[in-house]
């Protein structure tokens, strides 16, 4: 039984996700794992996702792992990154697919030709470090400093129904969610994996976490 | 706010980190892990690796490379040089690599940039556009190192890889890569304003102040520099606190 496993379904690189868990659990047992039962027992869960959601959800189904996925959601420390975020959400806009449906709300594309305070184009991808701003308290959160910054990349957000689940906030260029968290559950749109030292303590943090 | 980023380049050939001018007469500028965590500790944005011989002996050396970097570097990695097909594309994300740099073979093969892009998602896919002006306000796309002419417009093909998948355009000036006397605003600019994906201007960053102009004139998402950070002209550390001087948000 693995300590950490991170769910492997065939989208984009978990390479830097397991090398940055390795740094800060040395000791741990890390797998990567398309294998529903080993993810079941594991200890903990890391969902990563890149590319398109539409495709997330069907490499993830195509390897049966919807159901160890929902479960770890549910009963142990379970961490989403970027469209592993999106994908804990009834639906989105990318292919207008249904999702996981854990946490209720949608995934929106930003907006096209929107300014920065300047007057710049608003890029999409939003692609770089950004500043997560915290609005509630959470032991992932510990030794981070209000408005640490953060490697993001993605051209969806999430818009949660249930306000009390929101934990931060990055404005582009206004305020959207960009990280989550309910019960055993935890999930962030940024990189910590590619985050240096702020990626990193939230990292350790969660490999730590008792909730 | 979201920062602009600097992103030091590491030329590598055969294993060793090396800087020409005008894309020749190269110098050795040291061993990349070392110059990886260095860069690192002062505070690089992302770091971009460019294998510039590309030959399959260097081959396994770049990817042993890349894995030692990503064991101990946790900012994004992009590597490019020598990507032909989409299976280059996964070996080197496999190694650690976060986005690959796709230049030449975007040129003889576009579908390259759309099959890589659909299989492993646009946020990885860097299209290197290598420019040489041709009359006022006009630039051509050159191949194979700066050797080859295309015949292609700079512009229309950076809006062509944006189509077709590009999450981000490496843009660099071959008339001032090497020469320190600024990036090319007005290229930058031109390809800018014609794209919404993300711009890193490349080739004549010689001082700060150029750093700035990019972002500020030329309208750059994120410059990229070599020569004035290998020599220890600047730390990146330096250049950020001038940046943040001039009023440019940065990640300090």
């Amino acid at each position: 039984m693995a300590d950490i496993a991170v769910v492997d379904y065939g989208m984009g690189n978990l390479r830097s996700v397991q090398q940055s868990l390795r740094k800060v659990a040395p000791t741990a047992s890390i797998i990567l794992t398309s294998d529903p039962q080993e993810v079941a027992r594991a200890g903990r869960v890391i969902f990563p996702g890149q590319g398109a959601m539409p495709d997330c959800m069907r490499e993830m189904d195509e390897r049966g792992l919807r159901c160890a996925v929902l479960d770890a959601a549910k009963n142990k420390p379970f961490l989403g990154i970027c469209i592993g975020l999106q994908m804990l959400f009834e639906h989105s806009t990318e292919g207008n697919i249904t999702g996981l449906g854990i946490l209720r709300g949608q995934v929106v594309r930003f907006a096209s030709h929107l300014l920065d305070q300047q007057g710049d184009k608003l890029k999409i991808p939003h692609m770089g470090w950004n500043q997560v701003h915290r609005v509630a308290k959470h032991p992932l959160w510990q030794g981070i400093a209000q408005d640490a910054r953060f490697y993001f990349v993605h051209s969806y957000c999430v818009v949660p129904q249930e306000v009390a689940i929101v934990q931060a906030n990055t404005d582009y260029p206004t305020p959207f969610v960009c990280a989550v968290a309910r019960d055993n559950l935890f999930a962030v749109q940024f990189h910590p994996e590619k985050s240096q030292d702020a990626g990193l303590t939230l990292l350790k943090n969660f490999v730590a976490w008792k909730p | 706010m979201l920062a602009k980023r600097i992103i030091p380049c590491l030329d590598v050939k055969a294993g060793r980190v090396v800087k020409g001018v005008n894309f020749v007469e190269l110098r050795d500028a040291g061993d990349p892990i070392e110059i990886a965590r260095r860069y690192d500790t002062q505070g690089a944005d992302e770091l971009i690796f460019l294998d510039i011989t590309a030959s399959s002996d260097d081959r396994g050396i770049l990817f042993r490379m890349i894995e030692k970097v990503a064991e101990q570097v946790f900012i994004p990695l992009t590597v490019g040089g020598g990507v032909r097909q989409v299976a280059d594309v996964r070996n080197l994300l496999n190694a650690g690599a976060d986005k690959v740099s796709i230049n030449t073979s975007a040129v003889l093969n576009p579908q390259l940039v759309a099959d890589a892009a659909g299989r492993y998602g646009s946020q990885c896919i860097v299209v290197a556009i290598d420019a040489k002006q041709t009359s006022a306000g006009h630039w051509e796309v050159f191949t194979h190192g700066g050797r080859n002419a295309t015949g292609l417009d700079v512009v229309a093909w950076a809006m062509r890889m944006e189509e077709l998948g590009a999450g981000e355009i490496l843009l660099t000036s071959m008339d001032r890569d090497g020469s320190k006397i600024g990036f090319d605003l007005q290229l930058t600019r031109a390809v800018v304003d014609a794209v919404e994906i993300p711009l890193i201007a490349s080739g004549g960053a010689g001082n700060l102040q150029h750093l700035v102009d990019g972002i500020k004139q030329g309208g750059a998402d994120a410059v990229l520099a070599a020569s004035i950070f290998h020599f220890g002209e600047y730390t990146l550390t330096q250049a950020k606190q001038y940046m943040a001087k001039q009023g440019i948000e940065v990640r300090l």
